[in-house]
């Protein structure tokens, strides 16, 4: 450890870290500490562009024309980078077009077209988005806590049954459907996540392995209660489709024709709010904080820890089940077997780009809905060249350079800051 | 092989940690290097093995500069390294670690019945990933019999006590032919036997002309061992001094001005009983019995010392206290029965706790220092109202606490995982301390802190205690135990096997805490000896010491005799 003078007698702050202590710490807590604190805003942004690079790649590989010019590099170099700046930027504009701002759109609205049509894209990406975003909120939370939420998607499964079955099975006054069906979306998840924080604080079970085999458990009570009449499904049919929700419990939308934002974007907008309060300026959070940060600690300083994981457990649940009741009244209107989705495995990426920070967590969730419409988008525009799968491979790519940012650190030639740079140096051989 | 650095500095940004330092170290020589925590020692030692480049200055061996770049550099050199954090793999045997990166391969070739009955000529080639655990095994044991450094070459690192495991690091650099030893805080892990243990096989090493350079700021320690003594303080050499310089020199040199080893207090005015301990069993980590039906009591206004090796149940005993550990018995404080209730109702009920491990359960390392300072009224007015907390009064509030205790550090919000073990240890005292108690369990209250930390912390509890709290402190530094009980109490396997005035010799004390002697045959062989030795005072010996079941009922005549 760097051993730097202290001056005695006046306050000088005292940068001498204590050495590590030679007990293994959780390593679920060095985790944890890794991704909350671990990367800098600029790593993120040079690890999107990175990703991007990497994806220019794929482009060039996805386009026969391109891959033919570059067998004539040396004939004609000027050719085939040509082409390779044409596919990569029609591509990638194609893209921003689909997913932010189509500059034809505003073209068209000076020349008195539709001003709406200018927001279209931006409202696709915040319905897209908005899935994620309380995913993530689901997986994040529970981060904070030291807990590791693998189990967003069986989460969401709870609240889409719960929520399914009051939109179709109950009536209710307008505004008060709704509301119901969104409660009992979050009762839903919140049962679910709440079984197993209580297994963790009571038996001890690992949270990661827990939440995986109740995704099995609840994927396949999804496929179950939807292939059976008098569960789920509806009765004129024999795929796996619930009945329509009933008109007044789908979420409203927000500016009037087809450029709106959905109720549920705000929902989610709304629950990344409370959820960054409650952790910073509660007791609660206060205690998911410090659980999550040194469990041993909390428990000397008095906090019930077993507590805190079974109710952090519920929120993540609740949120997850939110997830659901967004998908289904707010986009999909009806519960199939398809609008199960990526939702949970999703909610694990965006929290861990947005650092499992709540703010961080809606940029994240809105960076990978602009990718998902902008991905099917270019794949329309380059009628099936570039396929749309191709945005999954740039969040993983994504997510993968945060989590790796010696990587960045070298590809960027950026220098770690000077304290770190000497512990590391210490730390390597000090243990 | 003598060690020379010549005007050795470096520089990390603004601050100096080493400025300019000259040491030369003799071939068969200990030589201290005593100072604080961030007075440069480790910095220094770091440049010697190669971890840090020196930005001027040169290092000498056998009077021929050396450059060292690389640890690789400094083991060629002849250096070799004992770090404080072992760096051994807990799941490999002793031979295994002490090999690795120098593992010695089997050789194919002729069999050896084939050279002795067909006259074969005895060829044989390394083969490159085979090990030859023979050949490791014969290092280990060589070695360990020519040091007398006792370590079984089968045995798996993990199942070493901590004392062995430092053998095995020990036995690691001599394995590479290290002449130069430098043992960084190598006791700070040690109980006072395993200590003792070390220093026999420093002599040892030392007169088989190895150089060792031994880095620490326990004076005891650095007095009873070296030959020489290099005080450093704020990276500069400030003297270099004789093992037989005293005590208040040396620490008068190592702080950089004079200090109280020992915290004057007045003799204890007892009063109520506030914690009273009947029968306490608690099982250990694996299900053993770490503490074995305890009694004992403590009184407003008084220290009790509870003495022992580490691993002896104090631990247990702690957690138990605090409710963090199931446990059978009952735990009284001020007349209530606490002994079913949680942490938090019994901090709220008056209970201070300064755990043993700072770092795990003390503090929050990334939290801020304010935050660390509430970590357990965070939820009492003024710093929360329901669910809803005040950031601005626990600011203020850590504001005032952080200098009170005089807390360094740059802001309340800077995350107390930067402070300095020290300040760190201050942040808990701070946050135990403020708040109305009426016991204080404070575990190890001082390891690892320097000598004005421990001057601080020491004088913060002999305030609490003339405040009227009842205080326990948990040690294993038998000079801790001493400066501060008004009793002892000594722990050994999960029972308290004795309770003495504090005036107790201390070899008297070693032997409780080893567990060589019970109370009961100290007291009559003091006796005997006094006896013969024609003392005036032959009850005194009895009154001396007290065995563990007459301990409960024994306290009270005792607990009114020092005032």
């Amino acid at each position: 450890m760097s051993d730097i003078p202290v001056v005695a007698p006046d306050p000088v702050p005292t940068e001498t870290p204590e050495p590590a202590r030679s007990r293994p710490r959780l390593t679920g807590a060095v985790l944890i500490q890794a991704i909350t604190e671990g990367s800098s805003a600029v790593i993120t942004i040079l690890a999107i562009f990175l990703a991007l690079v990497v994806g220019a790649v794929l482009i060039v590989f996805s386009d026969p024309v391109v891959t033919r010019a570059w067998g004539s590099l040396f004939a004609h170099p000027g050719y085939a980078l040509g082409q390779t700046w044409h596919a990569v930027s029609f591509a990638y504009a194609q893209m921003f077009e689909g997913a932010i701002l189509n500059p034809s759109t505003v073209s068209a609205a000076v020349h008195g077209g539709s001003v709406g049509a200018i927001f279209y894209p931006l409202s696709a990406t915040c319905a897209q988005a908005t899935p994620l975003i309380l995913t993530g909120l689901a997986v994040a939370i529970a981060f904070r806590a030291g807990l590791f939420n693998i189990g967003a998607a069986g989460q969401w499964v709870g609240g889409a049954i719960v929520a399914t079955w009051l939109g179709f099975g109950v009536s209710l006054p307008p505004v008060i459907h709704v509301i119901v069906c969104l409660l009992g979306a979050f009762v839903g998840g919140a049962v679910i996540g709440w079984f197993v924080g209580l297994l963790k604080a009571r038996t001890g079970a690992h949270e990661v392995i827990v939440t995986i085999m109740l995704n099995f458990v609840m994927y396949d009570l999804l496929s179950y209660l939807l292939s059976h009449h008098g569960m789920l499904q509806e009765p004129k049919q024999t795929n796996q489709v619930a009945p329509f929700l009933a008109n007044d419990a789908n979420l409203p939308h927000v500016g009037g024709p087809p450029p709106q934002v959905g109720v549920g974007f705000l929902i989610a907008v709304a629950a990344a709010l409370a959820v960054a309060w409650l952790l910073s300026r509660t007791t609660t959070g206060f205690e998911f904080r410090t659980v999550g940060a040194s469990p041993t600690a909390a428990r000397s300083a008095g906090i019930n820890v077993e507590r805190s994981w079974v109710l952090v457990m519920l929120l993540a649940g609740g949120l997850a089940g939110l997830s659901a009741a967004a998908v289904i009244q707010g986009t999909n209107t009806q519960l199939t077997f398809n609008s199960y989705g990526t939702y949970g495995p999703d909610g694990i990426t965006v929290a861990l780009l947005g650092r499992a920070r709540p703010m961080g967590v809606v940029l994240a969730g809105l960076l990978f809905g602009a990718l998902h419409v902008g991905g099917t988008y270019v794949e329309a525009a380059t009628l099936g060249q570039v396929p749309a799968n191709i945005v999954q491979v740039l969040e993983g790519l994504i997510v993968l350079f945060v989590a790796a940012p010696a990587l960045i650190r070298v590809v960027f030639r950026l220098r770690a800051t000077a304290g770190t740079g000497m512990e590391a140096v210490a730390k390597g051989w000090n243990g | 092989m003598k060690l020379e650095l010549r005007g050795i500095t470096k520089r990390f940004g603004s601050l100096v940690a080493n400025d300019h330092i000259h040491m030369v170290v003799q071939a068969g020589e200990i030589r201290a290097l005593l100072g604080e925590n961030g007075a440069g020692k480790t910095t220094l030692m770091n440049v010697l093995y190669g971890l840090v480049q020196p930005d001027e200055g040169e290092i000498l061996i056998d009077d021929r500069p050396v450059t060292i770049r690389s640890p690789r550099d400094a083991i060629g050199a002849g250096v070799g390294m004992v770090h404080q954090h072992f760096m051994l793999v807990p799941v490999f045997t002793v031979a295994e670690n002490v090999t690795l990166g120098a593992e010695p391969v089997s050789r194919i070739g002729v069999p050896e019945w084939a050279v002795r009955r067909l006259h074969l000529p005895r060829l044989s080639v390394p083969s490159p990933g085979l090990l030859d655990r023979r050949v490791a095994r014969a290092s280990v044991r060589d070695l360990s019999q020519r040091y007398g450094l006792r370590v079984d070459p089968d045995a798996y690192v993990e199942d070493l006590p901590v004392g062995v495991q430092q053998r095995v690091e020990i036995i690691k650099a001599l394995l590479r032919d290290a002449s130069i030893l430098v043992l960084d805080e190598p006791t700070a892990v040690l109980t006072p036997g395993e200590t003792e243990d070390l220093f026999a096989i420093m002599r040892q090493l030392r007169d088989s002309g190895h150089s060792i350079v031994f880095i620490s700021h326990k004076l005891r320690e650095v007095q009873a061992i070296a030959d020489n003594i290099t005080v450093i303080r704020r990276g500069k050499v400030v003297a270099e001094r004789p093992p037989t310089t005293s005590d208040a020199e040396l620490a008068a040199l190592m702080v950089g001005r004079t200090v109280q080893l020992r915290v004057s207090k007045q003799a204890a005015s007892p009063g109520e009983v506030v914690l009273d301990v009947r029968d306490v069993s608690v099982q250990g980590e694996h299900g053993e019995l770490a503490v074995r039906s305890i009694s004992f009591d403590v009184r407003a206004g008084e220290i009790l010392g509870i003495a022992g090796v580490q691993g002896n149940g104090q631990t247990e005993l702690c957690e138990a206290l605090m409710g963090l550990r199931p446990a059978t018995g009952s735990v009284l404080l001020a007349g209530q029965e606490i002994g079913g209730a949680t942490t938090k109702d019994r901090l709220l009920a008056g209970i201070g706790y300064i755990p043993e491990d700072r770092q795990e359960d003390g503090l929050v390392a990334p939290f801020t220092v304010a935050d660390n300072l509430v970590l357990d009224v965070y939820d009492r007015p003024p710093y929360a109202a329901g669910l809803v907390m005040n950031p601005d009064a626990i600011r203020q509030a850590a504001v005032r606490l952080v200098d009170e205790y005089d807390v360094r550090t740059s802001s309340v919000l800077t995350s107390a995982g930067t402070l300095s073990g020290g300040n760190q240890q201050k942040v808990v005292v701070a946050r135990e301390l403020s708040r109305p108690n009426k016991l204080l369990l404070a575990s190890q209250p001082t390891r690892g802190l320097d000598v004005g930390s421990i001057e601080f912390v020491h004088s913060e509890i002999v305030k609490q205690r003339d405040q009227g709290v009842a205080v326990v402190i948990v040690s294993s530094e038998l000079d801790e135990i001493f400066a501060l009980s008004d009793r002892i109490a000594v722990m050994y396997e999960g029972k308290i096997v004795g309770i003495c005035p504090p005036d107790i010799p201390e070899q008297d004390l070693g032997l409780l805490m080893a567990g060589a002697v019970t109370a009961d045959a100290l007291a009559g062989a003091q006796g005997d000896t006094q006896g013969n030795g024609g003392q005036t005072h032959p009850p005194a010996a009895d009154q001396l010491l007290q065995t563990a079941p007459l301990a409960a009922d024994a306290t009270e005549p005792q607990a009114e005799e020092p005032a």
